[in-house]
């Protein structure tokens, strides 16, 4: 009996969970900064900044932004919802990388338009590790 | 016992847009690794973060097992008035932990 | 058999030829060899999680603990007086057990005989919590380890343990970290294995953990048996190494990758 444990998210993964927050809206590239090291020391703890293109105002502002990954077990990363009082569209945090793959951040706007920014990064892996667990 | 590191300005101006920092201990364990003897280890993550200022939602987010240990989060506000920013983290395994800042305005 | 011995007498003189000290102006601490991704989490206590262990070991700095129902506090007072100095002297000699102890040993010698309380084990989150707000009142400060001459035998058996090829792979630790440390190992740089930050939060242990974690890992990389948690051997090798680090400052809680 062969057992087939799914180790990566596969792409039709990724592209159901973009859906699922974006809907059959078009989602275009641009207005979206995804700041995250082109090269890191340690998949376990990858800092990420993403800021959207946004004058924050009652009228015009962002409303979520929604991080993606490629090859880890599962697609989702984090969603983060803003509002005009956030004053700028700049969340950080620290994500995990299972593998060298492309991670995708994608922003809501108050006029329900979606926006996005990819970028690829490479993990190497440490030479000398403890055994997990 | 969790600790959680606030950063909040203890005084700002009307209107400023100030930055705040979190970080909160949590092992955040993405319930996809195995024990040696091939159990799988349960997950057991911080799945939302909330911010309230004076009581009204100021950030959220959803958080799933791609965020690292001892989730770090920072984002933006604008202040309006003097008052308590309220932080909240909840989770797997009934996970519930609050932190409070407040801020004066000048 | 002879020429076999003879070779391998020729390589570990080969090897000792090699490896000297390296001297004050030269020494690096990890953090030097560190993407700015990282330093920057080091650098702002907001936004290293070594910090939250900090946090811990400051309410148990105050919690009453054992049959003496005593704090560290209560004796100590305020450790960001009373411990500040005191991790860049560890590890120290203990009279009463005729050998070194370090900050984790120390800190486990006074909750058994003071608090009466039983000892943390090695690596717990409790010890590991305690030893790290201890160390952070050091933050700065040169490190000044093995200057009382009863330290002086183990300071030389440490030195010995980190010149002695061992393993599989028989490697020495001077091999890499006083003849290669400007090099890289696979996609890491290889540093000079200064003792400067622990205990530290290591990102790959996505934790806080020990210098006697960071040797057996390392010992366990060379394919060789790592000594025991509070074993002799590893208290020698600490204390040689704080000796090699001497005048650097100490980060605790550092961060590493």
């Amino acid at each position: 009996m062969v057992i087939v444990r799914p180790a990566d998210a596969t792409p039709a993964m990724l592209q159901t969970a973009i859906r699922n927050v974006v809907g059959e809206a078009n989602v275009r590239t641009g207005k979206v900064k995804l700041d995250i090291p082109p090269l890191v020391e340690n998949g376990n703890t990858v800092p990420m900044t993403v800021s959207v293109t946004s004058p924050m105002t009652a009228d015009e502002y962002v409303k979520s932004i929604h991080v993606f990954n490629e090859k880890n077990p599962q697609p989702n990363i984090g969603n983060f919802y803003l509002g005009p009082r956030a004053g700028r569209a700049q969340v950080s945090t620290r994500i995990r990388l299972a593998d060298s793959q492309k991670v995708t951040a994608i922003a809501r706007l108050s006029d329900d338009t979606f926006w996005s920014a990819t970028a690829d990064v490479v993990v190497t892996l440490a030479a000398c590790t403890e055994e997990a667990i | 016992m969790p600790s959680a590191l606030i950063n909040v300005p203890k005084k700002a101006k009307r209107g400023d847009v100030i930055e705040i920092k979190t970080l909160m201990s949590h092992i955040m364990e993405t319930g996809y690794r195995h024990t040696a003897s091939g159990d799988v280890v349960p997950r057991d993550i911080i799945t939302s973060f909330t911010c309230r200022f004076n009581g009204a939602e100021v950030f959220r987010a959803d958080l799933y097992p791609a965020i690292a240990a001892n989730p770090f989060i920072t984002f933006f506000t604008t202040v309006t008035e003097s008052g308590k920013f309220e932080f909240e983290w909840s989770g797997d395994k009934g996970f519930s932990e609050t932190a409070q800042a407040s801020i004066t305005v000048e | 058999m002879r020429i076999a011995a003879c070779i391998a007498l020729l390589t570990a003189m080969a090897g000792a030829a090699l490896a000297t000290e390296i001297p004050l102006s030269e020494r690096r601490s990890g953090y030097s060899f560190m993407s700015a991704d990282t330093r920057a989490m080091q650098d702002e206590d907001t936004a290293n999680p070594g910090m939250l262990s900090v946090l811990d070991g400051e309410t148990l700095w105050k919690r009453k603990a054992g049959t003496a129902d005593k704090a560290c506090a209560d004796c100590h007072n305020d450790a960001r007086v009373s411990m500040k100095g005191v991790a860049a002297h560890y590890p120290a000699f203990e009279k009463a057990l005729g050998k070194p102890v370090d900050l984790e040993g120390r800190i486990n010698v006074c909750r058994t005989n003071h608090q009466q309380a039983s000892p943390f084990a090695y690596e717990s989150r409790d010890l590991l919590a305690l030893s790290a707000y201890v160390a952070q009142q050091s933050r700065g400060e040169p490190i000044a380890a093995g200057d009382d001459p009863e330290l002086a035998p183990f300071v030389e058996k440490g030195h010995a343990l980190f010149m002695q090829r061992q393993g599989q792979l028989n490697l020495a630790c001077t091999n890499c970290h006083d003849d290669n440390w400007d090099k890289k190992l696979a996609g890491s740089a290889i540093t000079q294995g200064q003792p400067t930050g622990y205990p530290l939060y290591r990102l790959e242990w996505q934790a806080l953990g020990s210098l006697q974690r960071r040797l057996r890992a390392c010992i366990t990389g060379i394919r060789a048996q790592a000594y025991d948690y509070g074993s002799l051997e590893l208290v020698e090798l600490e204390l040689y190494l704080m000796t090699r680090a001497r005048g650097m400052p100490i980060e605790t809680p550092a961060v590493r990758p």
